[in-house]
C-alpha cells in the first residue's frame, strides 16, 4: 500500500507557517539570533533559532484560554498541526484519524520555571500537569478532534522522523485510514545546558559541513504532515503533495551520544531506506543531511553517505543554517522541506560552508538551485541512543504547492 | 497470524523475577510509593555502569535480558519500549544542578542518560543490536503503543520482538506531582489498598519485558490476541460498550474470560468504573487486582500483562490479587481493562491457545 502526503505544517525560526519558511529558504534567510524569549545566562553570548511568535501571540491566534495552561511546545505544536490538518481539507470524521508526534523537550520549557518552587514550597499550578511528554499531542488531539488513535514518541532526535514511520506503518497495518504525523520542541534552558556541557554548542552561526564546524545552534520548531493511504485519496478523489515512498529505522549501537567512526547506524538507515523505497542508490537525486554542525556528527553522516552513494553521489546540503538544531522536530520540519523541494523542484543551500572537510571527498550544495529535476529525496534524523532514521520523499506529478 | 509470548519478566515491588516465589506472599510497603526491588546489580553490571544508570534502566536492562533468555532469543528484530515518563533521576539530577549552579560548572552525565529513549538505547547498545528502536512516551499509552508497534513488527515478517514498560517514581517526582490531588498524600500500606474508600491513587513503578514472536515454542506463555485503546470517554456506559464490543470483535461472552484484570488504584473515584464493570458486566468473573501490588503508573499493564501470561503458563494465581474465594479450574483466557485517571484506557486479551 502506498502512503501519501496531503497536509503541511511548519514553524520554525524562518517563518509561522510553510509558506513563510519557504520564502527564507529560497532567499537564504537565516533564523539563528538573539534570543527573545527564553531567560537563560547564556543568551548574551551565544545564538539560537527560536520562533519569532510568542507563546501569548500563539494562543491568540489558535482562540485559546488565556487563563489554560499550555507550553510552549503545545503551542507550536498545535500551531503547525492546524495548518498540515486545514491545508489538507480533511476532517476528523470520515475515517479512523489519528495523531504520532515526537517530542523531547515536552514540558521541560515550564517545568524548569516552577521546579524549585514546587518542591520547595506550597506552589502549585496547572503546568504540574503538562511536564509529560504525551501532553502536547493531546492538545492537538483534542484541538482537530482527533482521538481515534494517539500516541507520542521520544527517540531523542530522529522521534518526528520516526513518529512518520509509526504513522504510515499504521495505515499500512489496517489501523488507520489517515494519520497526522510529526513533532515539536521548543527551547528550553535544559536542552541549552545539557548541549553545552556536552561541548557541542556553537555560539555563533553553526556552518553545518564545513571544515571548521564548532558545533550546533539550538533551535525550536513544529512540523506536521497529514498522511492518507492510497485507497483513501482514490475515494476522496483528491490529490497528493508527495509520496512516502520508503523508510528506516536503525540503531548505531555504539554510544549513548556520539556515533560510531564510520556512521554504521546511519549508513544502515538509509540503505535499508532505499530498500525499503524499492529503489537504487542512483535514484535518489538529494539528500536533505542530518548536518548539525557538530564534528562528530557531520564527518560520520558524510562517511556513510560517501560509503552508500559511492560513485553515484546525489546532491545533498543541511538545512540546518537556516533553522538551528530542533531535536525532535527536526524530522518532520526538513520532511516538509524536502515536500517543498520535490514541488517547486528546488535545492536549498548548505549555508556558510566555506571550506572543505578533508576527511570527506563529499561536498555540500552551496547555492539555491532552482528549476531542477528532483523525483526522490532521501531525508536523515539521528538521535541520542544511537537512533538513526532515514525517510524517503518522492514526487507525484498532479499537484504543485505554488508561492508566489 | 497468531503472536506468541514466549518470555516475560519484571521487575517490581513484588518477587516478580520468579512466578512460583511472587505467588508465595505479598510484599508489603508501607511509604509513600511502592518501590521496585532491587535485583543484585552486581551481578549483571561494572560498578561504574551501575554507578551511572538509574534504577529504570538497570532493572530494564535485567528484566529484557532475562525476557529474551527464556525465549531463547540472542538478538530481537526490534526493541520498542514504553514509558510515561522516561528517567525521571536524571532529569532531577541535571534540572537540580542546573538551578543551584545558575546554569554554571555543569556535567553531561546526567543530560546524557535523562533522553527519553535511554532505556530502549542502552539495551541494544548491549546486545549491539542494530535493529528498529522505537520509544513510546505516551503516559498511559505508552506500554500500549510499543505493543502495537511489536505487533505490526511481526506482521511485517520480522521473527522476534523485544517489547518493555518502564516507569520509575522518585521522591521529587512524587512530592510535585502529588500536588495536582490525584494521589495519596501519606505513607500507606499497599495491601489496605481497597480496605477505604478515599481519594487518591496509591503510586509505584516497575519494568516489565516480553520477547514476542510469531513462533509457538516450548517456553511460550500466552497466546497474545488484541489490544484497544481509547481516549477519555465520555461516559461510563462508553467505556462498558468498549469491552463488550472488543468481546463481540472477538466472538467472546464475559462468561469465556477465565480471569479478568482490572486497575483500581485506590483513587476511590475513579476506581468507581471498575466496581461498576464488576457489578454489570464481570459479575460471575474472576476479578482480580494488581495495583496494591505495584502502585499507580503509566506503565502499569506492563505488569497486568505480565500477570496474565504467567497466570495462564503456571495455570494459577495468589490468593493476595483477589477479593473472591473462587479460582478458575483453568487459565485460559486473560482480558485486562485499565484506565489511568480516565484519561488514557486499554483493554488487552491474552489466551493460553
Amino acid at each position: 500500500m502506498r502512503i501519501f502526503i496531503t497536509g503541511i505544517g511548519a514553524i520554525s525560526a524562518i517563518g509561522n507557517n510553510v509558506e513563510e519558511n519557504y520564502n527564507s529558504l529560497i532567499s537564504q534567510k537565516s533564523g539563528i539570533k538573539k534570543l527573545k524569549y527564553l531567560e537563560t545566562t547564556h543568551s548574551k553570548d551565544t545564538l539560537f533559532g527560536e520562533c519569532s511568535l510568542s507563546d501569548n501571540e500563539m494562543i491568540e491566534l489558535l482562540e485559546l484560554d488565556k487563563n489554560g495552561f499550555y507550553t510552549r511546545t503545545a503551542l507550536l505544536a498545535m500551531t503547525a498541526a492546524k495548518e498540515a490538518f486545514y491545508s489538507s481539507g480533511c476532517t476528523s470524521e470520515d475515517c479512523r484519524t489519528g495523531i504520532v508526534s515526537g517530542t523531547t523537550v515536552a514540558g521541560m520549557g515550564q517545568s524548569e520555571k516552577f521546579y524549585d518552587k514546587y518542591l520547595n514550597s506550597d506552589f502549585s499550578n496547572g503546568y504540574i500537569n503538562t511536564h509529560e511528554a504525551a501532553d502536547s499531542t493531546e492538545k492537538i488531539a483534542e484541538y482537530l478532534n482527533i482521538t481515534d488513535y494517539m500516541t507520542t514518541i521520544s527517540t531523542a532526535c530522529s522521534s518526528s522522523a520516526n513518529a512518520i514511520i509509526y504513522g504510515a506503518r499504521l495505515i499500512k497495518n489496517g489501523v488507520l485510514d489517515r494519520v497526522v504525523v510529526g513533532g515539536a520542541d521548543s527551547l528550553s534552558r535544559f536542552t541549552v545546558n545539557g548541549f553545552k556541557t556536552l561541548m557541542i554548542l556553537d555560539k555563533q552561526q553553526c556552518k553545518p559541513y564545513d571544515r571548521d564546524r564548532k558545533g550546533l545552534n539550538l533551535g525550536e520548531a513544529a512540523a506536521y504532515l497529514v498522511l492518507e493511504s492510497e485507497d483513501l485519496l482514490k475515494k476522496n478523489n483528491r490529490l497528493a503533495l508527495a509520496e512516502l515512498k520508503g523508510y528506516a529505522n536503525t540503531n548505531d549501537a555504539y554510544h549513548q551520544t556520539a556515533s560510531s567512526p564510520d556512521g554504521y547506524g546511519a549508513f544502515l538507515a538509509m540503505s535499508q531506506a532505499v530498500k525499503n523505497a524499492k529503489l537504487k542508490t542512483a535514484d535518489i537525486d538529494y539528500i536533505n543531511a542530518h548536518g548539525t554542525g557538530t564534528p562528530n556528527n557531520d564527518l560520520t553522516e558524510g562517511l556513510a553517505i560517501q560509503r552508500l552513494f559511492d560513485k553515484e553521489m546525489p546532491l545533498f546540503s543541511s538545512t540546518k543554517a537556516f533553522t538551528g538544531h530542533t531535536l525532535a522536530a527536526a524530522g518532520s520540519l526538513e520532511a516538509v522541506f524536502s515536500i517543498l523541494s520535490l514541488n517547486q523542484q528546488v535545492i536549498f543551500p548548505n549555508m556558510f560552508f566555506e571550506n572543505q572537510i578533508e576527511e570527506l571527498e563529499i561536498t555540500p550544495e552551496t547555492k539555491l538551485i532552482e528549476n531542477i529535476k528532483v523525483n526522490n529525496i532521501l531525508s536523515n534524523s539521528f538521535g541520542f541512543g544511537g537512533n538513526d532514521t532515514s525517510l524517503i520523499f518522492s514526487r507525484v506529478d498532479n499537484l504543485n504547492i505554488k508561492f508566489d | 497470524m497468531n503472536i506468541y509470548i514466549n518470555g516475560a519478566k519484571s521487575v517490581s515491588p513484588q518477587n516478580s523475577l520468579d512466578y512460583n516465589l511472587f505467588c508465595e506472599n505479598v510484599i508489603e510497603h508501607n511509604g509513600k510509593f511502592a518501590t521496585a526491588i532491587k535485583p543484585n546489580y552486581k551481578q549483571h553490571f561494572k560498578p561504574i555502569e551501575a554507578r551511572r544508570m538509574s534504577k529504570v534502566v538497570k532493572n530494564s536492562v535485567i528484566a529484557a535480558k532475562f525476557a529474551l533468555e527464556e525465549a531463547k532469543v540472542e538478538m530481537p528484530d526490534a526493541i520498542s519500549v514504553g514509558t510515561g515518563l522516561g528517567i525521571v533521576s536524571d532529569t532531577e539530577k541535571f534540572l537540580q544542578k542546573m538551578i543551584d549552579n545558575n546554569e554554571q560548572f555543569l556535567t553531561p552525565t546526567s543530560f546524557i542518560q535523562s533522553t527519553h529513549n535511554t532505556v530502549a538505547g542502552q539495551i541494544a547498545l548491549g546486545l549491539k543490536c542494530h535493529n528498529h528502536n522505537f520509544t513510546f512516551v505516551h503516559r498511559a499509552f505508552s506500554f500500549e503503543s510499543a505493543l502495537q508497534d511489536a505487533v505490526m513488527q511481526l506482521r511485517e515478517g520480522k521473527s522476534n520482538i523485544l517489547v518493555g514498560a518502564a516507569d520509575e517514581m522518585t521522591d521529587h517526582y512524587y512530592d510535585i506531582i502529588k500536588k495536582n490531588g490525584l494521589l495519596k498524600t501519606e505513607p500507606f500500606l499497599n495491601t489496605d489498598l481497597y480496605k477505604y474508600k478515599n481519594k487518591g491513587a496509591y503510586c509505584g513503578e516497575a519494568q516489565s519485558f516480553f520477547a514476542l514472536s510469531s513462533e509457538n515454542k516450548p517456553e511460550t506463555y500466552a497466546k497474545f490476541i488484541d489490544n484497544k485503546t481509547f481516549y477519555k470517554p465520555k461516559s461510563y456506559d462508553e467505556i462498558k460498550t468498549n469491552i463488550e464490543d472488543f468481546l463481540t470483535h472477538h466472538n467472546l461472552q464475559t462468561s469465556d474470560i477465565d480471569m479478568v484484570i482490572l486497575g483500581p488504584s485506590g483513587d476511590y473515584d475513579s476506581d468507581k468504573v471498575y466496581y461498576s464493570l464488576q457489578n454489570d458486566l464481570f459479575m460471575s468473573n474472576y476479578v482480580t487486582y494488581y495495583k496494591h501490588l505495584v502502585g499507580e503508573f503509566h506503565t502499569a499493564t506492563g505488569f497486568a500483562f505480565w500477570l496474565a501470561t504467567n497466570a495462564i503458563k503456571f495455570n494459577k494465581t495468589p490468593d493476595f490479587i483477589s477479593l473472591l474465594n473462587i479460582k478458575p479450574k483453568k487459565i485460559n483466557k486473560v482480558l485486562i481493562y485499565n484506565h489511568y485517571f480516565n484519561i488514557n484506557h486499554s483493554i488487552f486479551l491474552l489466551s493460553k491457545d
